[in-house]
């Protein structure tokens, strides 16, 4: 599309921030976050195919500070990624889009998300942390 | 009387439009999202799983025909999850022609090339 002087429909600024609106910028900035995150699962498959060297350095790296700040991050995404996109897979059945609905399947997505974040980690650190 | 007039409206107008093979897109993002509700639930056990091991036995756990197929599965539906999505990101925010079909171009081979490092991976390991 070449730029051009044409005015330009409301955008974001105009509208009072509400569920539903950040749950749609949520989906995608996490779509993107878990698209980079991709990388990590190539990376330590590939590492377990080349040997135990290198897969030492991926699981250190996913045990430093960075490591598991990124896995926070990724591991909350997935969930809420997964989440709303069932909640996505059902509109497209034409199911939820009234108001009320829509606002309780969005804090349903909240809730669960955060609670299928925790039973993640709460699993991990019962055993001890990363590796 | 010509040949035209004696097609029906849909003869006429098939192939024609914007929406040659517009549903395309859209259906396959939402296949590759209904295969991945299990997937990913499988993955995040899977993963639970495997950080526990040592390098001898998280082989292991790949090598395992179930886990081998089901990781198969997973990546190829993952990266081309994320190829669709990342396109319709781009197609939205990227208004700069040459910079757009750069970037699609370079998020597709990014994606077959992590998918393909991911399977070779996974045929290593089970094949070893």
């Amino acid at each position: 599309m070449p730029p051009t002087a044409r005015p330009l429909s409301p955008h974001l600024g105009v509208y009072r921030w509400q569920l539903t609106m950040t749950l749609s910028i949520l989906h995608r900035a996490t779509g993107v976050a878990l698209a980079v995150g991709s990388l990590l699962v190539v990376a330590l498959l590939f590492a377990l195919a080349a040997g135990p060297e290198s897969y030492a350095r991926v699981q250190a790296f996913c045990a430093s500070p960075f490591g598991l700040l990124l896995l926070f991050g990724w591991s909350w995404s997935l969930c809420f990624h997964l989440c709303n996109g069932i909640r996505h897979l059902a509109w497209d059945t034409g199911w939820g889009f009234e108001i009320p609905k829509a606002y309780f399947t969005g804090w349903s997505v909240v809730v669960v998300s955060f609670a299928m974040t925790a039973l993640i980690w709460a699993c991990v650190f019962a055993r001890g942390g990363l590796a | 009387m010509s040949a035209a007039d004696l097609q029906t409206p849909l003869k006429r107008v098939r192939g024609l439009g914007s929406a040659k093979a517009g549903t395309h897109h859209f259906i396959v993002q939402r296949v590759t999202a209904v295969a991945l509700i299990p997937l990913v639930l499988w993955i995040i056990w899977f993963a639970l799983k495997l950080m526990h091991l040592d390098y001898g036995h998280a082989r292991e756990l790949v090598h395992d025909p179930l886990n081998a197929v089901l990781l198969v599965a997973f990546v190829i539906a993952l990266f081309w999850h994320t190829q669709l999505g990342v396109q319709v990101v781009l197609e939205d925010y990227v208004h700069t022609r040459w910079l757009e079909v750069s970037a699609q171009i370079l998020v597709k081979f990014l994606c077959v090339l992590g998918a393909l490092a991911s399977v070779l991976a996974i045929a290593k390991i089970s094949l070893s």
